[in-house]
């Protein structure tokens, strides 16, 4: 029996929608599907994510069939596909600076978050979801920068695979289970691999799914962070809400278009970004007898290396680094001003966010550099500033005093 | 929309400094780099007759001792314009075939292998494939030409950029010889001194080689073209199709622009 809601389409589209869902996915999802109508510049990256995503997969799909992951064969094979494999090298090229690009957009994806009160009630799950993808990425993007087996392949294992030996009672037992070997090794390449390849992304595309379901749920957010669903026409339908297809699906078209331009002019001319997306240490096969005179991991991860260091203790140096990237979930949670959007928060809670991204960025760049006592001492001020921004904000955004949010949507251009 | 666009470039602006501060050449394990002829080596691994100079003197002069494991014959050919015919003739001296890769046959020695570049040598020399991948360009220029005589050391040179280095100047023939002008006594200012002179003013040429100055500039440009281009053999090519696609996206992204604002013109 048709579904009372079953459309009337005919042809193929009617076949299936009397069988499964069709329209009222596309509906639902798409088609009536109401976004705000004011979204900027950084609403791009969340669709941006979404191409770096596929991006991620498609090559990774034409490199599993040449790579081999084995201690004997990672290396020469990753040179076997720059080499010999017809694009070979493209591919590779976009898998690499892939997932530097992946980071960037996500990076500033998050940002926009923070800045227009994304995370904010009712979109904490949204939120939840979008760092559990974070944590999720963090960890594919280490498994696959073990892959090619280089030097700093090698050694970054070694150096956070031995992190989880700073637990107490079973932490040497851990690093084993991980590595499958006492060093990093070929059993390591191998579970590393499967991961890389099955698990994780399994797993991200699992939560973008429901980072999206949630976030088609609530509806989206926008720059006032201005309830849209607050004000609707006769129809039902949100005043300042636009259906997605297709405004947003040409604007982010248009989005991709320009984003692919760059990320093209990456591939093809800077593929290595001077040793930052692809380190020159990583062109010397992994050598356990000859330590990297430093060992620093890919940019996106030296915020987070920068912490550790800065704490003398091994594992309260593994607790501060764990702890800045969970810490996030409790974001919505913290801030308890009654408007969302930076737009309309007090001077203070500017600061406040100013103050974080600065020493969210220097960390970053610290953790890029060999150690020196001037370096670590920024380090933990850094640090400091990092956690001191979620202890703040409970407070500061309930004191700050908000200006007066407007009832609809500004647009200003 | 003004607005949040500088804050917008204002946040690429510190990324693209974070970014710039962090990359940086590769450095060997003593830190600093000595690289007395500049660290900005203009050479061209896309230009075939310098590929194919550079090779000439890389099978002449380097070939025997240090393999090129991922580069095959064949590929050469290809990318140097050569019939594998003339490139088999005038730059192999071994029995490989067209498809092989640049293999060598010295020993490696070593505990329990007869004896060979361990010993000899004191290391093995090591694979070229990915040298300028990993100390990139400006190194291998300067190493080449950084050479001098040090009696202090087993093998009788020594070298400014990479110090103590284990292998004699292979192309002393060509340069000539060069003295370390404050190498007043053997073994007083070792390349890796902080203090040590790290300008081409450091030398003093002492005997001429069968290359005036300029003709050796030349060859160890060509060298150092032949190895970026053995590091990466895509790069002949990866620039001019770069060309292309991203005048492709330009295009397509215009149309995307032209289609949004159709769509986007009743939006107020």
């Amino acid at each position: 029996m048709a579904r009372p809601t079953a459309s009337s389409a005919s042809g193929i589209i009617g076949w299936l929608d009397q069988r499964i869902p069709v329209v009222d996915f596309w509906n639902t999802h798409v088609g009536q599907y109401y976004a705000p109508k004011n979204f900027n510049l950084w609403y791009y990256f969340g669709s941006l994510s979404l191409l770096m995503l596929v991006n991620q997969i498609v090559t990774g799909i034409f490199l599993t069939m040449h790579y081999s992951p084995t201690e004997e064969g990672a290396f020469a094979s990753v040179e076997y596909i720059m080499r010999d494999v017809p694009f070979g090298w493209i591919i590779r090229y976009m898998h690499a600076a892939g997932a530097s690009f992946f980071f960037i957009v996500v990076y500033l994806h998050m940002f926009r978050g923070l800045m227009y009160g994304s995370y904010k009630k009712p979109r904490e799950l949204i939120w939840v979801l979008g760092v559990m993808i974070f944590l999720a990425l963090m960890a594919e993007a280490f498994l696959g920068y073990v892959l090619p087996w280089g030097q700093m392949s090698f050694w970054g294992a070694q150096v956070i695979v031995s992190l989880f030996g700073a637990v107490p009672y079973i932490g040497q037992d851990l690093v084993q289970l991980i590595q499958g070997d006492y060093l990093p090794s070929g059993a390591t390449i191998s579970r590393f691999f499967a991961l890389h390849v099955i698990a994780m992304p399994l797993a991200i595309l699992l939560l973008v799914v429901l980072h999206l379901g949630a976030l088609h749920e609530v509806g989206s957010n926008n720059p006032d962070g201005v309830d849209i669903k607050a004000k609707k026409d006769s129809n039902g339908k949100p005043l300042d809400g636009i259906p997605f297809h297709p405004y947003y699906t040409v604007k982010d078209l248009f989005g991709a278009g320009f984003f692919l331009c760059i990320f093209a002019f990456v591939v093809f001319f800077q593929p290595t970004f001077g040793g930052l997306f692809l380190e020159h240490d990583n062109f010397i096969e992994a050598n356990p007898l000859v330590t990297p005179a430093l060992i620093k991991p890919v940019w996106y991860f030296t915020p987070y290396y920068a912490m550790l260091r800065a704490v003398p203790d091994k594992l309260l140096g593994v607790m501060v680094m764990g702890g800045a990237t969970l810490i996030l979930f409790a974001l919505p949670w913290l801030d308890r001003s009654p408007v969302k959007s930076i737009r309309y928060r007090g001077f203070w809670s500017k600061v406040l966010l100013f103050t974080f991204t600065a020493s969210f960025l220097i960390l970053g760049y610290l953790g890029s550099q060999a150690g020196t006592d001037t370096t670590t001492l920024i380090s933990r001020i850094c640090t400091v500033i990092y956690f001191g921004f979620f202890a703040a904000l409970p407070f500061v955004s309930a004191w700050d005093q908000p200006k007066p949010v407007p009832d609809r949507v500004t647009m200003h251009d | 929309m003004i607005k949040l666009n500088v804050q917008f470039a204002a946040v690429l602006t510190w990324a693209a400094a974070a970014l710039g501060l962090s990359s940086s050449a590769p450095v060997n394990a003593a830190g600093a780099v000595c690289l007395p002829f500049g660290g900005d080596v203009q050479v061209n691994a896309t230009d075939v007759p310098t590929l194919q100079r550079g090779a000439k003197l890389y099978f002449n002069y380097c070939s025997s001792c240090h393999s090129l494991q991922y580069m095959r014959y064949g590929r050469l050919a290809q990318d140097l314009q050569l019939s594998e015919e003339d490139l088999m003739k005038n730059l192999v001296f071994t029995d490989a075939k067209a498809g092989d890769f640049v293999t060598i046959s010295m020993p490696k020695g070593g505990r329990g292998n007869p004896p060979g570049s361990q010993e000899w040598f004191g290391v093995t020399p090591p694979d070229l494939s990915l040298v300028a991948r990993s100390r990139g360009v400006d190194w291998i220029y300067n190493y080449l030409n950084a050479y001098y005589p040090d009696p202090s050391r087993p093998i009788g040179w020594n070298n400014l950029t990479f110090p103590n280095s284990s292998m004699p100047n292979p192309l002393w023939e060509l340069q000539g010889i060069q003295e370390q002008v404050a190498h007043a006594h053997a073994g007083e200012a070792k390349a890796a001194d902080a203090h040590v002179d790290c300008t081409p003013a450091a030398f003093k040429k002492v005997s001429d080689g069968s290359r005036t100055a300029q003709q050796f500039d030349t060859d160890t440009r060509d060298l150092t073209s032949f190895l970026e281009y053995v590091g990466e053999p895509a790069i002949i090519k990866r620039e001019t199709y770069g060309v292309w696609a991203i005048l492709y996206l330009s295009l397509l992204t215009m149309l995307f622009w032209l289609l949004k604002n159709e769509y986007w013109k009743d939006i107020h």
